[in-house]
């Protein structure tokens, strides 16, 4: 059973002070213009306090929630990955030499403290674990492995979420050094705090806490609950794999072709797409270059270029790829789904596209399906 | 659990070794053969890899390794210009050097082909990834029946390797069949699509094994025609192409359904792409 | 007649028609040779006869005014050679010249079609055959149109 201990609101700027002073850039939730987007900071300040995002189909809005929550919403635009594969990251120097040329040691990355990562941004960061272990990617490898994670578990999901249908959230479980609760009851306000690591233990052990109670326990934990029951979207999982892959001819995607811009915004905002591409920059005088990767999308014409024109020249087959890679494909090659029902793709799609819908609808068009009496259109065709 | 992570990482996986260059020949009017020395004794490929060529400063490419696997002197890499990074890698000189990372990929399955007749069919510059394989199955040919090449070109002055061509013909264990898609009257050979000189050799259908490679389109045909042999899609080889930018399996371009070309390929058999990887824009 | 019936049987071509659909045809046909270098017709010539190699090569060209000769295709033992006999017309559409020694069954094409119409059965037979054959061609002439070695830039 793990210990939680109850911290106030000045527990939570200690907690960053005390990151920071282990030598850590804490990067956590913040107000850029008019949205929440991750970077660096100080103290509870710095956080979204009192504000609430308003999600939906291609729909972003910051309201004032009038309490002081520090937690009061999900998940923007941008997720960890901006941090471990920040784009446009040198992987490789070289210097012209006599014998070709030889390769210049990187710079150290930074160590950072990803401060109020959801449940979602946890299991997203396990799933490029995964990707990237297969790979041996040191890019990836350097920020991540030296990287302290306090999680922060939903209580008030938004419309756009899914998390449960993926078992990726709302309440984290592990792969987590500290996980915080917020709850904020008129004037109560405290945080049920975890350690889910040795280090994060640590650092918990060096705030200002107190035992929690038991009542204090089961109200959070019934937060949580109450979470999973109100998600806004659900994705049916069972047997996805087989009814994407056996629909590629389905004409339903020329369909969603209509709506879709390929403007790229679903594979940025995706705290697991890793798709990218690479930049080379040459010194002047020629002696020093280096070779930068940049994020890339599956949606781009010039994504699947060979030979003289694009693989995947129609919009349909190119938003066929990305949703059967992510929901798919991705569990053969790496034996679990791409998807972590963060909603940021269906938030951030101009169109409001949502993976959810077009997932059921191609299972509801299933062309291997035999009603009885009709023969399935395979059938019919053979 | 805690977050006292290691996920593994390979300092080296995306650094290239400069390899000096031994020379540059000329194959075809935009088609190169580079003789680069290995990074070390212990280099070695097999027939079908390729490896990730680096331009200092302007980029890197998949090019095929088109020399026999059996001489670890040097690597021997056939490409043709077609963009910056290749413009680059032929404009360079015996004793410059060139950044190397690989070999990389799936090979040609030749211990499959054991016993059984071998038919290599390649189109165009799709003869560079075999002709490694046509070395391989030459070094050891008490291990194979019947071997016959089949290759297409656009027109005579467009056959890859003419000179080996050659030296080919002039063996007795060894049919080779050639066409043009194209010629004039000074031409006094074969002129029709690849896929009918298929129709021209004798094989053992039911055992036969093949490998082709050439562009998708005269794959898709050339295998309808095999199939129509007797062959079946286990014994059916070919090298798929797909935008590879990494050699590793990192950058998400090359996929063909659920395959990372770059390992898993590019040499797969028509049983494992069989349904999906030939649907229209996969 | 029985000499060409016995060469007949064999082509895998005929494989299917009866013994008697066969000597039908060989009494339309006779065994015929060309020299290397001979030219079996000219493109307009007068269309009468359909030639089934039996060894050898023949290439089929077309004169053009810039390139000279253009090959545009060579055909070998199995292959059949020429139908402009079928449709008005009837005049051969290329040149069509011997690369090595032929030998050839030589159909007469006016003699086919008369046999055809007295013997429909035997006509389709014929006719299922060579659109076979001019299908395949057709296809493998339209992935040489593609001219899929070209590169790109």
């Amino acid at each position: 059973m793990k210990e939680s201990l109850v911290i106030e609101r000045e527990g939570v700027d200690a907690l960053i002070s005390a990151l920071a002073d282990r030598g850590y850039e804490v990067v956590g939730p913040t107000v850029r213009g008019q949205t929440i987007m991750y970077d660096t900071i100080t103290s509870t300040d710095d956080l979204p306090v009192g504000l609430r995002d308003r999600q939906e189909a291609g729909t972003y809005r910051l309201e004032e929630r009038g309490d002081g929550a520090l937690f009061g919403y999900v998940v923007g635009p941008q997720s960890f990955r901006k941090f471990t594969t920040p784009p446009g990251t040198v992987f490789w120097k070289g210097i012209r030499t006599d014998d070709g040329f030889e390769t210049v040691a990187l710079e150290e990355p930074p160590r950072y403290a990803f401060f109020g990562a959801r449940p979602c941004e946890v299991a997203a960061l396990k799933v490029q674990d995964t990707v990237y272990g297969s790979v041996g990617d040191p890019v990836y490898a350097g920020r991540r492995n030296q990287s302290f994670t306090v999680a922060v578990n939903c209580t008030e999901p938004a419309p756009t979420c899914f998390c449960d249908s993926l078992d990726t959230g709302p309440g984290v479980s592990d792969g987590y050094d500290l996980a915080l609760t917020e709850v904020l009851d008129g004037d109560t306000h405290y945080f049920l705090a975890e350690a889910g690591s040795d280090e994060g233990s640590d650092v918990l052990a060096s705030l200002t806490s107190r035992d929690a109670l038991d009542e204090e326990l089961v109200s959070a934990h019934r937060m949580v609950v109450r979470a999973a029951e109100n998600m806004g979207r659900f994705l049916e999982t069972d047997g996805l794999k087989e009814v994407l892959l056996g629909n590629l001819e389905n004409p339903y995607w020329d369909e969603i072709a209509k709506r879709c811009l390929s403007c790229t915004n679903c594979t940025l905002v995706c705290p697991t797409c890793f798709c990218s591409s690479i930049e080379d920059h040459l010194s002047l005088d020629g002696t020093e270059t280096e070779r930068a990767r940049t994020w890339d999308s599956c949606f781009t014409l010039d994504f699947s270029y060979v030979n003289g024109g694009p693989v995947r020249p129609s919009p349909g087959p190119r938003y066929r790829q990305w949703l059967t890679h992510k929901l798919a494909s991705w569990q053969d090659q790496f034996g679990e789904i791409g998807c972590v029902g963060c909603g940021r793709c269906i938030t951030w799609c101009p169109v409001g596209i949502d993976i959810t819908k077009e997932a059921a609808e191609i299972r509801e068009r299933d062309v291997r399906r035999v009603v009885v009496g009709t023969p399935s259109v395979k059938e019919a065709a053979e | 659990m805690s977050t006292q992570l290691s996920v593994k990482a390979d300092a080296h996986v995306m650094s290239p070794v400069p390899c000096r260059i031994l020379s540059v020949e000329q194959e075809l009017q935009d088609t190169y053969t580079l003789e680069v020395e290995p990074p070390g004794d212990e280099w070695s490929f097999l027939p079908g890899q390729y490896t990730m060529l680096y331009a200092f400063g302007i980029g890197e490419v998949p090019i095929s390794i088109s020399g026999d696997p059996e001489d670890s002197t040097k690597i021997v890499q056939t490409i043709r210009a077609v963009g910056a990074v290749t413009d680059a890698l032929v404009g360079l000189r015996p004793g410059d050097y060139v950044g190397v990372r690989g070999p990389f990929g799936t090979a040609w399955d030749t211990q499959a082909a054991e016993g059984r007749d071998v038919l290599i069919v390649a189109g165009g510059v799709g003869l560079a990834p075999l002709r490694p394989v046509v070395f391989d199955v030459l070094n050891h040919r008490e291990r194979y029946e019947n071997v016959t090449l089949m290759y297409g070109a656009r027109s005579p002055g467009d056959l890859l390797f003419a000179s080996q061509i050659r030296e080919w013909r002039g063996r007795f264990d060894l049919e080779v069949l050639i066409t043009v898609d194209q010629a004039d009257d000074s031409w006094r050979g074969p002129v029709g699509v690849v896929t009918s000189l298929v129709g021209r050799s004798s094989f053992d259908g039911d055992t036969a094994v093949a490998f082709v490679c050439g562009p998708e389109v005269m794959m898709r045909f050339t295998i309808q025609a095999l199939e129509r042999g007797g062959l079946t899609d286990d014994r059916l080889y070919v090298s798929m192409e797909r935008n590879m930018k990494c050699g590793v399996g990192l950058c998400g371009h090359c996929q063909l359904g659920k395959f990372f070309l770059c390992k898993e390929g590019p040499v797969m058999t028509c049983a494992q792409m069989a349904g999906s990887c030939w649907i229209r824009e996969v | 007649m029985s000499e060409v019936f016995d060469v007949l049987i064999d082509q895998p071509f005929f494989t299917g028609m009866t013994d008697e659909q066969l000597r039908a045809v060989s009494e339309t046909a006779r065994l015929v040779t060309f020299e290397e270098g001979a030219v079996m017709f000219v493109e307009g010539g007068p269309a009468r006869r359909s030639y089934l190699i039996l060894d050898g090569d023949v290439a089929l060209s077309l004169r053009t005014q810039e390139h000279g000769a253009k090959t545009i295709q060579t055909l070998h033992r199995g292959d059949f050679v020429g139908w402009s006999w079928m449709y008005p017309p009837y005049r051969w559409s290329f040149d069509a010249n011997v690369r090595s020694e032929v030998s050839a069954v030589q159909f007469d094409g006016p003699l086919l079609k008369k046999l055809s119409l007295a013997d429909p059965e035997l006509g389709y037979e014929l006719l299922r055959r060579f659109t076979e054959v001019i299908v395949t061609r057709m296809q493998a002439l339209r992935i040489q149109l593609l001219d899929v070695y070209s590169t790109f830039r």
